[in-house]
């Protein structure tokens, strides 16, 4: 089947920086597909080269199987849902949902029809005489999507939309999304910074930095096989320590830290030496925590510390524990089963893991 | 406590209201009175609209005051037309530095006075001034071409006085005009055309309607341009205002023709807010 957007050696350079580098990628038709990456990682500037806003300096992009470099932004079979939305203020929302069709030169009567059927897909009947302003956020969200929906194009292309929303609106709107794109059945292209949106959402996700993708797969792959230490150290939380590797045995390798302490984990395929510096990273929520060390005899690394700061944070809280033999501070996820709930600071604890939960890159690696 | 705070909002009010009262209001006012006399003799005046009824019925008196008028709509066009396109490159296609340059660039002509500006067009325009000796010297003329005293002239000089006053209210609307919202217009299918037509104008009508009334305002009331650049025979309305306070001292009359103006320029402006839709709260807040 051919895919509804492929991108070949993807490359923007504005005069030296360059902003997107070799990136390529393809999405195949109704799937919801994330591009995850901090500020400034050259994300936007993908988008706006499918958009149509910016010509790549190199490489191609295809939506279904035809080149559109040279098209221009208004004859592209792609739509973008703007970071701010960007409803039009001058007009009524019928108007906004509209606009693409009266361009597209449908008559008044299936304009009327088609912006009906659209403000029921996205159960707002009745709010098309209504101005921008008077909608609530999420109501706005729904309008602007519904706007490039009517329009039938090939891809949406969604620019970090929840940004502007409260976190509990942010939580519905990810349901919403996800429903919504199944409800249309059309190609998503998302890109966020927020990891659980993406997360949450996405068919399959690429995580960007610095211009390039580090890594493309699905929220799973992503956060317990990452490929690459920046994968690791961004979805999600981690745990991580330098040292040097002692010892290699298949897949699995042991690791003395700076400080001393020997940690094992395993390479998941990935080739190292005796004696490469290497970096581990372990979750907080792969280790479990416990009152006695019997209950931990299953894990092969084991520590004994003190609590030495509660993180209350609801079904997140953690606890930092300061390891006995001086391994530094360790984040642990509390278990939620109330066990813990009278635990106190300078408490003694034993944690463990299983050391295929550390996952090893190469020291100095990105 | 109440009675303090009303003092201080007494205090606080009071120059604003002595500058209403003392240089628009009463003035007006007395212009108003004065407007109704008529002389039957010498120092003897009664109450009537003989000054009115002289204006209309004197035609030359009418066509000037329509002249001016058709005149001063024309002006206000050309000049929202000129500077459109002028305020949408300064607030949307450059930035930084180059913009508050080019806007700066609009700002210098004001650091001299209208006087001097218009005498600098004279010198441009007049038979022995620089495009005159341009023309006969690259052969498009065989003698000294005189482009002064004209309504082309009264023209030229009308909109490049007003040009900042069109410019500064639409460049603050088009830049409030977020980039996005024409993407978006663009994204969805429009063409340049139609996002012009559907977005941008529309978003930008509080700042044409505001310049509008600035320049026109301006033009109607316009005394220096039209006598330097029209010539004595330019027709001007304020001119014959002028020419019956201080040449006729036919103060009556004079005051007559100025209320007239007053009205004229009121019922413009209200007509135009009319039919654009817009209000004067709306432009001005």
């Amino acid at each position: 089947m051919t895919p509804d957007l492929e991108c070949t050696d993807l490359t923007k350079r504005f005069g030296d920086t360059t902003a997107v580098e070799n990136v390529t990628f393809s999405v195949p038709p109704g799937s919801f597909f994330s591009i995850l990456g901090p500020s400034g990682c050259g994300k936007t500037t993908i988008m706006r080269m499918i958009a149509g806003f910016l010509e790549p300096s190199h490489g191609d992009i295809r939506i279904k199987g035809r080149s559109v470099l040279n098209v221009p932004p208004n004859k592209r079979p792609v739509n973008m849902v703007f970071q701010h939305l960007a409803l039009f203020p001058m007009m009524n929302i019928a108007d906004n949902i509209g606009y693409g069709l009266r361009r597209a030169g449908l008559s008044r009567a299936d304009i009327d029809r088609k912006v009906q059927e659209a403000l029921e897909r996205i159960s707002l009947p009745g709010i098309g005489a209504r101005r921008v302003e008077e909608l609530s956020g999420g109501q706005k969200q729904r309008v602007a999507i519904a706007r490039c929906m009517v329009l039938e194009p090939d891809v949406l292309l969604l620019d970090e939309p929840l940004g502007a929303l409260d976190l509990k609106l942010r939580e519905r709107m990810k349901v919403e999304l996800k429903s919504l794109q199944a409800a249309f059945d059309t190609t998503f292209v998302y890109i966020t910074h927020d990891q659980s949106e993406a997360l949450v959402m996405s068919d399959a996700i690429a995580v960007m930095n610095e211009g390039r993708f580090e890594q493309i797969g699905t929220g799973r792959d992503l956060y317990y096989r990452p490929d690459t230490a920046f994968v690791a150290g961004f979805v999600g939380d981690t745990n991580r320590w330098g040292g040097r590797i002692e010892r290699l045995d298949g897949d699995s390798m042991a690791l003395r830290t700076d400080t001393g302490m020997i940690l094992r984990g395993a390479t998941h395929g990935r080739a190292f030496a005796v004696g490469d510096r290497a970096d581990v990273f372990v979750r907080p929520e792969a280790i479990r925590i416990s009152y006695a060390e019997d209950d931990l005899s299953q894990f092969d690394n084991r520590l004994s510390g003190r609590v030495t700061s509660i993180l209350f944070d609801g079904a997140a809280s953690r606890v930092i524990v300061s390891g006995a033999d001086g391994p530094g501070e360790i984040e642990v996820n509390l278990p939620q089963s109330g066990e813990f709930a009278a635990l106190t600071k300078g408490a003694e604890v034993h944690i463990g893991w299983a050391s295929d939960q550390g996952n090893c890159f190469a020291a100095g690696a990105r | 406590m109440r009675s303090e705070a009303r003092l201080g909002l007494a205090l606080l009010l009071t120059p604003l209201l002595l500058w209403l009262s003392l240089l628009i209001f009463l003035p007006h006012v007395d212009i108003f009175l004065v407007s109704l006399r008529e002389r039957i003799g010498v120092g003897k005046y009664q109450i009537s609209f003989a000054n009115y009824l002289t204006f209309f019925n004197e035609p030359l008196y009418l066509w000037t005051f329509f002249r001016t008028a058709v005149m001063s709509m024309l002006a206000t066009v050309i000049t929202l037309l000129i500077a459109f396109p002028v305020s949408y490159y300064i607030a949307k296609m450059v930035k930084g530095r180059v913009q508050s340059g080019l806007f700066l660039l609009c700002l210098v002509p004001f650091w001299v006075s209208e006087l001097v500006r218009t005498f600098g067009w004279m010198i441009l325009l007049r038979e022995t001034g620089i495009f005159s000796k341009l023309l006969q010297a690259i052969g498009l003329s065989d003698g000294p071409v005189e482009m002064l005293y004209n309504d082309g002239a009264i023209m030229l000089g009308l909109v490049y006085t007003s040009m900042l006053f069109m410019v500064v209210p639409l460049v603050t609307t088009l830049e409030s005009l977020p980039d996005e919202v024409i993407e978006a217009g663009y994204d969805l299918g429009g063409n340049g055309v139609s996002v012009l037509r559907e977005i941008i104008i529309p978003h930008a009508m509080p700042g044409i309607v505001s310049g509008c009334i600035v320049v026109f305002m301006l033009s109607l009331g316009n005394y220096l341009t039209p006598t330097m650049l029209g010539g004595k025979e330019s027709l001007w309305f304020t001119e014959l205002i002028y020419s019956q306070f201080i040449v006729r001292f036919n103060w009556e009359l004079g005051a007559a023709f100025g209320f007239m103006l007053l009205i004229l320029s009121s019922a413009i402006v209200w007509g135009m807010l009319k039919l654009t839709g817009q209000s004067l709260e709306k432009t001005m807040g």
